[in-house]
C-alpha cells in the first residue's frame, strides 16, 4: 500500500502524470488502435479447438441421403405457399404429422410502432408451425431445435424441404436422447420471438400470441437454416445475436469440424479463409472479416433467426447456404449430412455448452481472439479517460466540498442533457401522428426525421443553459462538469464494453479523443466541427459506409444517407420489437454524455 | 433552521413515497445487493402467513426474523410502507445531531443535513425503496447512538440489547458506549479503580438484563426456542450462500465440509476482533469508535446489504472537518461508484446471459469491499492526523526548521 499511504512517492507519481499527461494519452490511443488492428494478425490468434468433451470424442457416420425428397418437398411447399399467400399451415401440419411428429401451431400478432419500410409490414399476423420428435427412450427433459423460416417469395423453400426430409430420416433413428423440435416460423424474427416467448412463458416485448399447446423440455441448442437454392457452393455461419451476444464458440467449432469432415466450403461474414497470413492481402482479408464481425455485433440486431435464442441462454447459430460462382457445387444431401452430424453431436451433450468462450472475435473460422486478448485495447482507451481526470489544474477538493460551487452548478447541465436524451428516446415514436399531419412524410420518415431533428436541436442547448445558470460560469464550473462527465463516460463505456465489446470499442474510439481534450479555451469553430464529426450519429454514419465497403457494395453519399436513416428506423424498431438495447443506450446515456461535453466547449 | 429542515424533510418523504409506488420498487426489492435472507420483506410476509396458520414461522428455513419483529409487523402489516418510509429518517436526523454535538468542532447545522441527504441519496437510493427490514435495524442502532450521546445509560443499554437481539453484531458497540459513559462521568479507565468496575457492572447489568428479558419475552410470545437456531444459528453458521455484496458466499460455496467450521470461526471472529485494538487506540474518542465499529460490522458481517453501507455512510458528514486530511477520497469514490454501476451489469451477464460466472461477480464484490475498507481506514488516518495536529500544531517543522511531512507507517 506504499503508493496509497506514502506521500513522497505519491507526489512523484502525480508530478510525472501531470507533466506527461498529453503524450501518455496519445501513446495510449495509438497503442489501442494498433493493438486492435493487430488482433487480426494470425500469429497473435489461437486456433479453434473443441472444448466440450461430450462433443469431441464420438465418431458419427452420417447416412442421410434423401436429397431428392427434400427438393420435391421444397417445390410442394413453394406451391402451397403461393396458393395460401403466406404460411401453408394445413399442408405443413399434415406433412409433419405424416412424418410421425407431434404437430402444434401458434398464432401471433403484433402492431409495429411505425411501418417497417425495409420489409414493408406494419400490422403483422402470422402462424408458427412446429413438430416435436419425441426421444424414443429417454425422459423428455431436454430438447434441440432446428428451424427454417417461411419467407415470402422464392426464398428458403429448400430449407423447409430439408427440414421435413430430416424429420423423416430422424424419426427412424433410435438413438435420440433429446426431443427435437422442427420449427417453421413466419415473419422471421417476429414469429421467432412469439414462439420463444410462448415457450418460456415470458412477455417482454408486448407481443400477442396464443399459448403453446405442446412443449418439449429445456432447449439445449438451436440451429437455424436458410437455404434458397437446389445446389450451393458454400455454407455461411452467422453467429451475431441480439445485443451483440454470441453463442458459445464450441458451436462454431462444431460447424467447422463438420465442414472439414464433409469437404464443404465454409465461410464466415461471407468471406473464405485464406492461407497466406504473412502477405498484406492475407492480413487485410482477416482484418476485414474481423471488422465486419465487430460492426455487426455493435449494431445490436440479430443477424439471423437464431439471435433471439441467445437471450434465453440457448446456444444457437444460423447456417445459410450460398450459391456463388464456384465450380464445385454441393447438393442438399450433403447439407443434410452436415446437419445430421451436428445434431447427433449436440444430442450427446450432458449439460449446456459452457466450456468454450462466450466472448470472442473471429478473424476467420479457424482462428479466434478471446476476451483476454481484445479487452486491453478497450482498457487502453479507458485509461486515457482516467488519466485526464487528474489533469493539471483540477482541484478535487472543490468537487466534494458541499458548500462550494461544486456539485450544484454541475447539476443543471447534467439534468438538461439527460432530459434531452429522454426526449430523443420518447418523442420520435410518440409524435409521429402529429408530424404526419403537418408534414408530407410517411410515418417512418416522420419518426426518423424527428429523431434527427431532436439530435440537432440539442446542439443549440448550451446557449440556453447558460442563461439559466445563476452566473456561476466560472473556471471551476467547467472543470467540475468535465470531471463528472469523464467519470460518467468511463463507467458507461466500461459497462457497455462488458456487455457488448464491439459497441463499447467503436464508441470509445470516436468519443475518447474529443472528450479527453475538450476545454472551453480551444478554438471554438474547429473544435465544434470536430465534436460534431465525432458525435454518436456520425459514428453510425461512418460505420454504415465502412460496412458497405467491407461487404464490397460501396454506396454513394446519397445512398449512404438513406441507409443511415433506415439504420435509425431499424434500431428503433429492434428496440420496440425484440428489446435491443442499442437505441436506448445511445439516446438515454451516450447522447447526454456527449451533450455535457458540448456544454463544456461553449462554457462562457 | 427549522423551516428549511422541515421543507427538506417533506421533499425527501415525497420522493420516497413516489418511488415506493413506482414499478421500480418491485424490481429493486428483488436485487441481491439490497435484500438478504435475513431481512427480505417477502420472507416476512411468508412468516406472517405461517403464523396466521398456527404453524411456527421458523419451520421451512424461510423466515429468519426475530419474534418481536414478527409481532411488530403482525400489527402494522397494512402500514408497512409508512414504517419503511419513516425509519431511515432516524439515521438522517441522528447524523445531524452528531455533528452539532461533537465537542470542540464547528457546528455546521442545517447545511449538514442537506449534505447528509445528498450523501444518502446516491448511495442509498436502492435501499430506500427496497422492502427490507434493514431500515428498522438501522433505526434501532441510530436510536441507541442518540440515547448514548444524550447520556441516558438505561435507555442506551436497552436499545443496545434490542439491536443485539436483532442481529448479534451490535454486541461490539458495548465497548464504545461504555467508554462514552465513562468519559462523560469522568471515571478514568483504570482496572484498579472501583468506580470503573462499579459503573461497568451497572451498565453490563442493564444490557445483559434487557437482553435476557427480551429473549424471554420472545420465548413467551411464540412458546418455543425455535427462534434461536433460526435467527442466531443462521447468522453464525451462514448456511444460505445466495450471492450478496459480502465476502462469505463465494468462500463457503467452494469450501470443503471438513474445513467449514474452522473458516466460519475465522470469518466471524474477524468482525469482533477489531473492537479490542480500536478501543485501546480510540479510548479517548468513543464517538468515532462507534462509527468505526458500525463500518466494520457493515463490511464484515455475514449478510451485508447496501442498507448496512448506508448506515455508516450517513454518518460521514459528521466528520466533514476531517475532509482536508483525507488522502484517497477521490479514488475511493470512483471505486465505489464504478462498483455500483458494475454490480447489476455482471449479475445480468452471469445469471441471464450466461456468459460470465460467479468469479466476475465476486471480483466486483471484492473491489467494493476493498473500497469500503479504504474509506474507513482513510477516515481513521484523517482522525488520528487531526488529533496529532491538535496537539502539535498545524504546520510541522523538523528540528532544523524545514517543513516536515507526516507519514503513517
Amino acid at each position: 500500500m506504499g503508493l496509497l499511504s506514502d506521500p513522497n512517492r505519491r507526489k512523484a507519481l502525480t508530478n510525472l502524470l501531470t507533466r506527461l499527461n498529453a503524450p501518455i494519452c496519445m501513446v495510449c490511443y495509438l497503442a489501442a488502435i494498433v493493438w486492435f488492428m493487430g488482433l487480426a494478425f494470425e500469429p497473435f490468434t489461437l486456433r479453434t479447438y473443441m472444448s466440450e468433451n461430450a462433443m469431441g470424442s464420438t465418431m458419427v457416420e452420417e447416412r442421410f441421403s434423401s436429397g431428392e425428397r427434400a427438393l420435391s418437398l421444397a417445390k410442394e411447399f413453394d406451391a402451397h405457399k403461393r396458393k395460401a399467400g403466406g404460411m401453408p399451415v394445413e399442408w405443413l401440419v399434415k406433412a409433419m404429422q405424416a412424418r410421425g411428429l407431434e404437430v402444434f401451431t401458434q398464432s401471433f400478432s403484433r402492431k409495429l410502432p411505425f411501418p417497417d419500410e425495409n420489409k414493408e409490414r406494419y400490422m403483422v399476423r402470422g402462424t408458427n408451425v412446429y413438430g416435436i420428435l419425441r426421444a424414443p427412450r429417454a425422459p423428455r427433459t431436454e430438447a434441440l431445435v432446428i428451424t427454417a423460416p417461411c419467407s415470402p417469395g422464392n426464398s428458403d423453400n429448400q430449407a423447409v424441404g430439408l427440414l421435413l426430409a430430416l424429420a423423416q430420416y430422424f424419426r427412424n433413428q433410435i438413438f435420440w436422447a433429446k426431443d427435437i423440435i422442427f420449427l417453421v416460423n413466419e415473419h422471421d424474427l417476429i414469429g421467432m420471438q412469439a414462439w420463444l416467448e410462448g415457450y418460456h412463458h415470458t412477455n417482454i416485448t408486448g407481443m400477442e400470441y396464443s399459448p403453446l399447446q405442446g412443449r418439449a423440455g429445456s432447449i439445449q441448442a438451436a440451429l437455424s437454416l436458410e437455404l434458397s437454392s437446389d445446389v450451393i457452393t458454400s455454407l455461411d455461419l452467422i453467429l451475431e445475436g441480439l445485443n451483440g451476444q454470441l453463442p458459445n464458440l464450441d458451436l462454431a467449432n462444431l460447424f467447422y469440424a463438420f465442414c472439414q469432415k464433409l469437404g464443404v466450403l465454409c465461410t464466415i461474414q461471407g468471406k473464405l479463409q485464406r492461407n497466406d497470413w504473412d502477405t498484406a492481402e492475407g492480413y487485410t482479408h482477416a482484418a476485414q472479416t474481423m471488422m465486419l464481425m465487430v460492426l455487426k455485433q455493435a449494431c445490436g440486431r440479430s443477424w439471423g433467426d437464431h439471435g433471439l435464442f441467445l437471450r434465453y441462454h440457448i446456444e444457437a447459430a444460423s447456417i445459410r447456404g450460398i450459391n456463388g460462382f464456384r465450380h464445385y457445387k454441393m447438393d442438399v444431401a450433403t447439407i443434410g449430412r452436415l446437419l445430421e452430424g451436428m445434431v447427433r453431436k449436440l444430442n450427446n451433450l450432458l449439460e449446456r455448452l459452457h466450456q468454450s468462450y462466450f466472448f470472442y472475435l473471429l478473424p476467420s473460422l479457424s482462428r479466434f481472439v478471446s476476451i483476454g486478448y481484445y479487452m486491453p485495447a478497450f482498457g487502453l482507451l479507458a485509461v486515457i479517460l482516467l488519466l485526464r481526470v487528474s489533469f493539471p489544474g483540477l482541484d478535487h477538493f472543490t468537487f466534494f466540498n458541499p458548500s462550494g460551487p461544486g456539485v450544484l452548478t454541475v447539476l443543471t447541465p447534467v439534468v438538461i442533457s439527460h432530459l434531452t436524451g429522454v426526449a430523443l428516446y420518447l418523442l420520435p415514436v410518440h409524435l409521429q401522428e402529429m408530424a404526419v399531419e403537418h408534414f408530407p412524410v410517411s410515418e417512418t420518415e416522420a419518426v426518423v426525421l424527428t429523431a434527427v431533428a431532436i439530435y440537432t436541436a440539442g446542439l443549440a442547448l448550451p446557449h440556453n443553459t447558460q442563461r439559466l445558470l445563476s452566473g456561476e460560469g466560472t473556471e471551476q464550473g467547467w472543470k467540475v462538469l468535465k470531471l463528472t462527465a469523464l467519470l460518467y463516460l468511463a463507467v458507461l463505456l466500461g459497462c457497455t464494453a462488458l456487455i457488448n465489446f464491439s459497441l463499447g470499442f467503436v464508441l470509445a474510439v470516436t468519443l475518447v479523443p474529443i472528450t479527453a481534450s475538450m476545454t472551453p479555451h480551444m478554438p471554438k469553430a474547429l473544435s465544434a466541427l470536430a465534436m460534431v464529426l465525432l458525435s454518436p450519429a456520425f459514428t453510425i454514419l461512418y460505420c454504415v459506409f465502412i460496412y458497405q465497403e467491407l461487404i464490397e457494395a460501396p454506396v454513394s453519399v446519397g445512398e449512404g444517407w438513406m441507409l443511415f436513416l433506415s439504420v435509425i428506423s431499424q434500431g428503433i424498431l429492434d428496440h420496440a420489437l425484440y428489446g435491443s438495447l442499442v437505441y436506448p443506450l445511445l439516446a438515454l446515456f451516450i447522447y447526454p454524455c456527449w451533450l455535457m461535453f458540448w456544454n463544456i466547449l461553449f462554457w462562457s | 433552521m427549522a423551516a428549511p429542515l422541515t421543507l427538506l424533510l417533506i421533499v425527501a418523504v415525497t420522493i420516497r413515497a413516489v418511488l415506493f409506488r413506482s414499478s421500480l420498487a418491485e424490481l429493486i426489492s428483488e436485487r441481491v445487493e439490497v435484500v438478504s435472507p435475513l431481512n427480505a420483506w417477502k420472507r416476512v410476509v411468508e412468516g406472517l402467513a405461517l403464523l396466521d396458520l398456527g404453524v411456527s414461522p421458523y419451520s421451512g428455513d424461510v423466515f429468519h426474523e426475530t419474534p418481536l419483529m414478527i409481532y411488530l409487523f403482525h400489527f402494522t402489516v397494512d402500514y408497512a410502507e409508512i414504517v419503511f418510509m419513516v425509519s431511515p429518517y432516524f439515521v438522517d436526523c441522528l447524523s445531524c445531531l452528531l455533528a452539532s454535538l461533537d465537542r470542540a468542532k464547528i457546528a455546521i447545522g442545517s447545511n449538514n443535513l442537506k449534505s447528509d441527504l445528498l450523501f444518502n441519496f446516491p448511495g442509498c437510493l436502492r435501499h430506500i425503496i427496497s422492502f427490507s427490514t434493514c431500515g428498522l435495524n438501522n433505526a434501532i442502532i441510530a436510536l441507541f447512538i442518540f440515547c448514548t450521546l444524550k447520556g441516558s445509560a438505561l435507555l442506551s443499554g436497552i436499545l443496545l440489547a434490542l439491536a443485539t437481539y436483532q442481529s448479534i453484531y451490535p454486541l461490539t458497540l458495548f465497548a464504545p458506549a461504555l467508554l462514552f459513559f465513562l468519559q462523560r462521568l469522568y471515571i478514568p479507565v483504570n482496572l484498579r479503580r472501583s468506580s470503573f468496575w462499579c459503573f461497568t457492572l451497572q451498565y453490563a447489568f442493564i444490557y445483559v438484563g434487557s437482553l435476557v428479558v427480551i429473549t424471554g419475552l420472545s420465548f413467551f410470545l411464540l412458546g418455543s426456542w425455535d427462534f434461536i437456531p433460526s435467527v442466531y444459528g443462521f447468522i453464525f453458521s451462514v448456511p444460505d450462500l445466495t450471492p450478496n455484496i459480502g465476502l462469505f458466499w463465494y468462500f463457503f460455496a467452494e469450501m470443503f465440509e471438513h474445513f467449514r467450521l474452522f473458516f466460519i470461526c475465522v470469518f466471524q471472529i474477524n468482525v469482533f476482533f477489531y473492537t479490542i485494538p480500536l478501543s485501546i487506540k480510540l479510548k479517548e474518542h468513543p464517538v468515532f469508535l462507534i462509527f468505526m465499529q458500525i463500518a466494520i460490522i457493515s463490511i464484515f458481517k455475514s449478510y451485508p446489504t447496501v442498507g448496512d453501507v448506508a448506515l455508516y455512510m450517513a454518518f460521514l458528514p459528521a466528520w466533514s472537518h476531517l475532509y482536508r486530511f483525507l488522502r484517497n477520497i477521490f479514488l475511493v469514490s470512483c471505486v465505489l461508484l464504478a462498483c455500483s454501476a458494475l454490480f447489476p451489469v455482471l449479475w445480468h451477464l452471469w445469471i441471464y446471459a450466461g456468459s460470465a460466472n460467479s468469479n466476475f461477480y465476486y471480483a466486483i464484490t471484492l473491489l467494493f469491499n476493498f473500497g469500503q475498507i479504504l474509506l474507513v481506514s482513510d477516515y481513521f488516518y484523517a482522525y488520528l492526523r487531526r488529533e496529532h495536529h491538535l496537539t502539535h500544531g498545524l504546520y510541522l517543522k523538523k528540528k532544523d526548521g524545514t517543513e516536515a511531512t507526516l507519514v503513517l507507517k
